[in-house]
């Protein structure tokens, strides 16, 4: 130990280097976003409440093949399917229990067809048990509402795909 | 002050003529009604400094994380206190079943009062003092020695873990550090020839940069600037605030000796830190920094020139924990036994020497 | 009408005398332990009443504070079984009693009549000015100054003996050096050492060399 520096202990040189540093970030403009007021902006990827599309024609795209069931880490996801009267193969129930969901993102990838998939909307919240259990009805009215939020979103995200 | 309220009291009754009838009895109870109003008036605007600590704490620690703070519970968080206070006070006090009851109640009790008790010998301004007595140094070392207990008892008391670490933490802590600030203090003591808080403020007023005009350069933290060093970093350990927080430690020990305690209960030991770090601010300014003088003459010496002092020191407490990363509890007992003691020590002799050498600055 | 005086010192009196019997009938440790600090503490306020304040201070400043604290301490920390030490309390009790007594009859010549009556407590009244701490101080260093210096190496002769006796140094254990962990500086401890690549990284091995 040298003489500079024992004269720098002596003088607490380090203690007074840190408040030194602590007092000018008390001056530096704060980053804190005010969350209701403001808000961070979303990626299109962003991962949030799901939906089921449909085809501009109005016919619902998922065609049962359960890939995302299988898929699905957290086991949130059941899928009964059914013929179709016109003999194509589709859902009659198809639910997402939120509560169960990790929101990984991985039946979106693996759907075939684009049917499920998470929008950006995440302040959502259920006021009773079961609330968050979402049926095919609840997941189709969810693709009909924000369908140009998915659309938008989905263009903008294609060609890193 | 006695007389300005009395004759307030004089003129108020005499509107309506009723003075000579009331003073025949009043004058019995009056010296009891003053010493009464003199606490109401340290003690309310003291809780309401108290209360308003935590919220200044946490606004100064997220400014310094590049945070904003509390902001949401009226303008700028100012009623923040006001909810948590709410809070604390309608919650349940629970009592572990097996925990000794009645001590389990009387530690933050024990805890609080002397923090509150301390305050009759502090001189806000000249003359300002509800108790001005000879022994006043003595009678704080012997107060805020007793404060220990309230942290002792509510750890034994709890009959659980954790608590019971904390405690016997904070008694060794404590009692370390109260050693070096009693050092501390005897150079000072020495200095001023006084044990009277007034005495020693008025001390600092005297000698030769006093007489030029620049006071500030007479207080005592000058020649004793390492007093004035371990004495605050002491007051710091005393008051277990970090970085001698080992105490409370939440990473180690949960909450120390808080665990087991919720609502009020729990609140008085945030009064008791608060208060008590706003006490150790105050003696801290008294001893070393000149009290209520004013730093230059040609501005008025007053109260509020120690209300400046002591916020300084309260920021500085902040600071500190918003600054520095815990100590290790052997390191928090080295620094007290075998640096800072050795320190005071010295720093005795060198004082004693000085003064009788022919460079005596206080005569 | 008694005197306020009178009446205080009689109610600390009462305490003091509750606190202490409970300290010895106390039958949690902890407890008895703190009817003593409350006997100390009503103690200090006798003293007090008698314009001793220095005394009454340091009573709470050295036992309150210090001394009680570390036994309250060692207390907590024992495993005391009340059942085991009750054990034969009957078989010692003659000799117990005996030597109170023989205390008791002591203290009862020693002080003897005048000094129960309370006519006699607050002494001449001091003048405005008086601090007793100052002729305590006084009188320490000037007619007493060489018992005061001869306790004081005794006292410094006592912590050494303390020190000596509990100091045991062992091989095994290891210590750390604040004052070396302090004096090191980052560049003794690391060493940066920019190293050209003599290969070219194949495909696969890209990520081990750096």
């Amino acid at each position: 130990m040298g003489a500079r520096d024992f004269i720098g202990s002596l003088f607490l040189k380090e203690l007074v280097q840190g408040l030194a540093l602590t007092a000018g970030y008390l001056f530096k403009p704060k980053i804190t976003i005010q969350y209701p007021e403001e808000k961070t902006p979303m990626s299109p990827r962003f991962r949030g409440l799901h939906a089921l599309r449909r085809y501009p024609n109005g016919e619902e795209r998922c065609i049962a093949c359960k890939l995302c069931e299988a898929v699905c880490p957290a086991l949130a996801i059941t899928i009964e399917s059914a013929q179709r009267d016109d003999g194509s193969r589709r859902t009659t129930r198809y639910d997402i229990d939120l509560t169960k969901c990790i929101f990984c993102g991985f039946c979106e990838e693996a759907c075939p067809v684009d049917a499920i998939v998470e929008t950006h909307i995440f302040e959502y919240h259920g006021e009773n048990r079961g609330d968050l259990y979402y049926t095919k009805q609840m997941l189709l009215a969810n693709g009909d509402r924000y369908e140009q939020d998915i659309a938008r979103n989905r263009e903008l995200d294609a060609k890193y795909r | 002050m006695e007389v300005l309220i009395l004759g307030f009291f004089q003129w108020f009754w005499n509107l309506f003529g009723l003075w000579d009838g009331i003073w025949s009895w009043f004058h019995h109870v009056w010296p009891l009604a003053w010493t009464l109003m003199c606490f109401v008036a340290i003690l309310v605007p003291l809780l309401v400094g108290v209360a308003y600590m935590p919220y200044f704490e946490r606004k100064v620690i997220a400014y310094m994380h590049v945070r904003l703070g509390p902001n949401r519970v009226g303008p700028a968080g100012l009623l923040q206190p006001v909810a948590d206070g709410l809070k604390l006070l309608f919650k349940e006090v629970l009592v572990p079943t097996k925990a000794s009851k009645m001590l389990f109640i009387l530690g933050p009790i024990i805890a609080l009062a002397p923090a509150l008790v301390a305050w009759v010998v502090i001189p806000f301004a000249d003359g300002w003092v509800v108790a001005d007595i000879d022994a006043g140094v003595l009678f704080l070392l012997g107060i805020t020695s007793i404060g220990v207990y309230g942290i002792i008892i509510s750890g034994w008391a709890s009959n659980s873990k954790y608590p019971f670490l904390g405690a016997i933490r904070a008694s060794a802590q404590m009692i370390s550090y109260e050693i070096a600030m009693g050092m501390a203090l005897i150079c000072v003591l020495m200095v001023s020839n006084s044990l009277n808080l007034s005495d020693i403020v008025r001390g600092q007023n005297e000698g030769l940069f006093a007489g030029m005009g620049i006071s500030v350069l007479s207080w005592n933290f000058i020649p004793l600037l390492p007093m004035f060093i371990i004495y605050l970093i002491s007051g710091v350990a005393e008051t277990n605030r970090a970085p001698f927080d080992v105490v409370e430690g939440e990473s180690e020990i949960v909450a120390g000796h808080m665990v087991e305690y919720t609502g009020m209960a729990f609140a008085l030991f945030f009064l008791a830190e608060y208060a008590n770090m706003i006490l150790v601010s105050f003696l801290t300014s008294i001893f070393f920094l000149g009290g209520w003088l004013s730093p230059v003459s040609f501005l008025p010496d007053g109260h509020h020139w120690l209300a400046a002092k002591v916020s300084f020191l309260l920021f500085c407490f902040i600071w500190f924990r918003a600054t520095f990363p815990r100590y290790r509890y052997d390191q928090i007992m080295r620094l007290g036994w075998k640096v800072f003691i050795p320190i005071c020590f010295a720093w005795i002799l060198v004082v004693g020497v000085w003064m009788m050498s022919p460079f005596n600055i206080w005569k | 009408m008694m005197e306020f005086k009178t009446f205080v010192f009689y109610v600390l009196s009462a305490i003091m005398l509750v606190a202490a019997m409970r300290v010895i009938t106390a039958r949690n440790p902890v407890h008895a332990v703190l009817f003593l600090v409350l006997s100390f503490f009503t103690a200090a306020g006798l003293w007090m009443l008698l314009e001793a304040e220095f005394l009454a201070i340091v009573l709470i400043m050295v036992y309150v504070g210090a001394v009680m604290v570390l036994f309250l301490f060692v207390v907590m920390m024992l495993d005391i079984d009340i059942e085991r030490l009750r054990h034969r309390f009957w078989s010692y009790l003659p000799l117990g009693a005996m030597i109170g007594l023989l205390m008791v009859a002591e203290m009862a010549l020693v002080l003897s009549g005048k000094y129960f009556s309370t006519e006699v407590l607050p002494g001449q009244s001091m003048p405005a000015g008086y601090s007793n701490t100052k002729e305590l101080g006084h009188l320490l260093f000037t007619e007493y100054v060489y018992p005061f210096e001869l306790a004081s190496v005794i006292l410094l002769v006592g912590i050494i003996a303390a020190i000596m006796l509990t100091l045991r140094q062992r091989k095994d254990s290891k210590y750390q050096y604040p004052l070396e962990q302090l004096a090191v500086k980052r560049n003794d401890r690391v060493r940066l050492v920019k190293m050209p690549s003599n290969k070219e990284p194949s495909a696969g091995q890209g990520e081990q060399s750096s």
